[in-house]
């Protein structure tokens, strides 16, 4: 009972009347309220009951119509119907009862239900008129809306730009197609992401914008070399190779001169975006990197198997003078310590102290606890007074 | 018994590390033969047991907390068996007879001896020999003795004259 509202019996302008039914009692569940002997009137949005006081009830509430089950012990079968209701709104207006225990009513008649008006309230159940209008009344409004002009509409206009903008976005990822065909677009989009950074120089440090400027720069491969492009895999893996030199040689340079080939294949494929290349692609690459005349990277594979790019201007000599320079400077040093001083990753930093220990111009120091191994210069370590040592270079061996 | 100068590298923590360069770890070698035969020198050490060397003071420097591993002071030695400053005592290599003078060096000082000291043709005891004062064999090991000996004996220029009991053993230069 507590769906039903106090109202008087005034339509709604698209609100129209189905049918009429007279001496309804009304029952709250399986019980007996004071409604009785009223006039049910169905309109396309409403139930109403009317006798002295007015009841309506809104369809939208009824999820279901049942006619009372007939049995040998129910003498008023065939005189009522079970409505079930779904639960009360909040917010409605104040209606006979605050609140029911029961999720249906019933609805007597005195004289045995009509089978017009079973059908009737059924078919207006099921075509949710209300449900309709309620969406063109919304639609109405939103029309209004975008009409209107001033600061509230260019506001509205921006707010809708975005929602595009990640839409397009959402839409990008999640087909890798449809970026494809928006690949304009991103690119836009994200030059003018960078041009706000640099807009915004005051609030984010200027090393830090041309650290992300630099990122930015270094990825990217306009017109990457793919499979289909190329006549045969030979001339695939050669010109890949190019593209290698080509994407690799700043960031080489910048690392030190090597650089370890599972970070080189990252930034190819960071760098390519779309058309991935896999290990065994980058693999032929790097080895046909010899074909090529002159190419200043060389593909270089050390004791331990590991696999490195190197600058060719780079080579071992000068590796051990710098790496010896730098464990002068320190007196002894780590793996760890070292990779960190040369900015270069573990394998390489061991690598390049193998290397001069080999040359002659480290040794190594390696304590009770296995820990240690250090190094100092060959000749003059052997040699020389304690003063003038000029050792030493400590690192971790796995081995 | 004099102090032992310990050289500078007695201090240098890759010191301890048989080095894996072969041209570091010759150098390496070669400071480790000094410093052991200054070592035996000064301290009259005769013998080194393998097993009990990681606590001479020789081979671990407890002040950097390094010492010399059994795998180094057995390529030590063996270096030293190489140069003839060294000889195991038997096959097992555990022991070592340390020579700071090599063994033909050391016959040729005895027999100077004897001959500075009128010893020859007259018979003495291994122990008037070992405590002879202000020698340099003085407080020799008594083994090391007798192999020095037994080396002169093979060129015919002393007989040794072993008892049972040590301190009766005896020799004659000739």
């Amino acid at each position: 009972m507590d769906r039903f509202e106090y109202c008087t019996f005034e339509l709604a302008p698209d609100e129209s009347i189905v049918i009429k039914h007279l001496t309804v009692r009304l029952y709250d569940g399986d019980n007996k309220t004071q409604y009785q002997r009223g006039e049910l009137t169905l309109t396309s949005h409403r139930l109403f009951w009317q006798k002295e006081i007015t009841l309506c009830l809104p369809l939208s509430y009824v999820q279901n119509i049942v006619e009372e089950e007939k049995s040998m012990f129910n003498l008023t079968a065939g005189k009522r119907l079970i409505l079930f209701l779904s639960k009360a709104m909040p917010g409605k207006s104040l209606g006979p009862s605050a609140s029911s225990s029961y999720d249906y009513i019933k609805l007597s008649f005195r004289e045995g239900i009509q089978n017009e008006f079973l059908e009737a309230l059924r078919s207006t159940v099921d075509a949710k008129i209300w449900t309709v209008q309620n969406k063109s009344a919304q639609q109405t409004k939103l029309r209004e809306i975008k009409t209107r002009t001033g600061i509230v509409g260019i506001e509205r206009n921006i707010v809708q730009k975005q929602q595009e903008t990640s839409s397009n976005i959402n839409n990008a990822f999640k087909d890798l197609n449809q970026l494809m065909s928006m690949a304009k677009e991103m690119v836009e989009i994200s030059k003018n992401i960078s041009n706000k950074i640099i807009n915004r120089q005051g609030e984010i440090t200027e090393d830090e914008t041309l650290q992300f400027k630099s990122y930015l720069l270094s990825l990217g491969i306009d017109d990457p070399v793919t499979r289909t492009s190329c006549k045969s895999d030979d001339d695939y893996y050669k010109q890949l190779a190019n593209e290698l030199i080509t994407a690799l040689i700043e960031p080489l340079t910048s690392a030190g001169g090597t650089m370890l080939l599972t970070d080189a294949y990252c930034r190819i494929n960071r760098a390519r975006g779309l058309e991935l290349l896999s290990p065994e692609d980058l693999l032929n690459s790097c080895l046909s990197l010899d074909k090529l005349p002159d190419s200043p990277v060389y593909l270089k594979t050390y004791t331990s198997g590991v696999k490195v790019l190197q600058l060719r201007s780079c080579e071992d000599e000068s590796f051990v003078e710098k790496t010896y320079e730098l464990v002068v400077q320190n007196t002894f040093v780590s793996v760890e310590q070292f990779a960190q001083l040369a900015s270069v990753s573990l394998v390489i930093a061991k690598h390049r102290l193998l290397l001069a220990e080999t040359a002659g111009k480290l040794c190594r120091d390696q304590s009770i606890e296995g820990k240690y191994i250090s190094s100092a210069t060959g000749d003059i370590f052997w040699t020389c007074t304690v003063g003038n040592i000029v050792s030493t270079c400590v690192y971790h061996d796995s081995s | 018994m004099s102090e032992v100068q310990w050289p500078w590298q007695y201090n240098f923590p890759p010191f301890f590390t048989l080095q894996p360069n072969e041209e570091t770890r010759k150098k390496q070698l070669e400071a480790w033969r000094d410093l052991i035969l200054e070592y035996v020198k000064k301290t009259k050490t005769g013998i080194v047991d393998v097993q009990e060397a990681d606590t001479m003071p020789l081979f671990c420097n407890a002040a950097i907390s390094r010492k010399l591993s059994p795998e180094g002071i057995q390529a030590v030695l063996e270096m030293l068996h190489q140069k003839g400053n060294a000889e195991p005592v038997d096959k097992t290599k555990v022991r070592w007879y340390i020579y700071w003078h090599t063994l033909s060096e050391w016959a040729d000082i005895m027999y100077q001896h004897a001959q500075e000291n009128g010893l020859v043709n007259s018979v003495c005891t291994l122990y008037e020999l070992i405590n002879t004062p202000d020698k340099e064999f003085t407080g020799l090991n008594e083994e090391i003795m007798i192999k020095i000996l037994e080396r002169l004996q093979k060129d015919e220029k002393a007989e040794l004259i072993l008892s049972d009991d040590r301190s009766g053993s005896g020799v004659k230069f000739f």
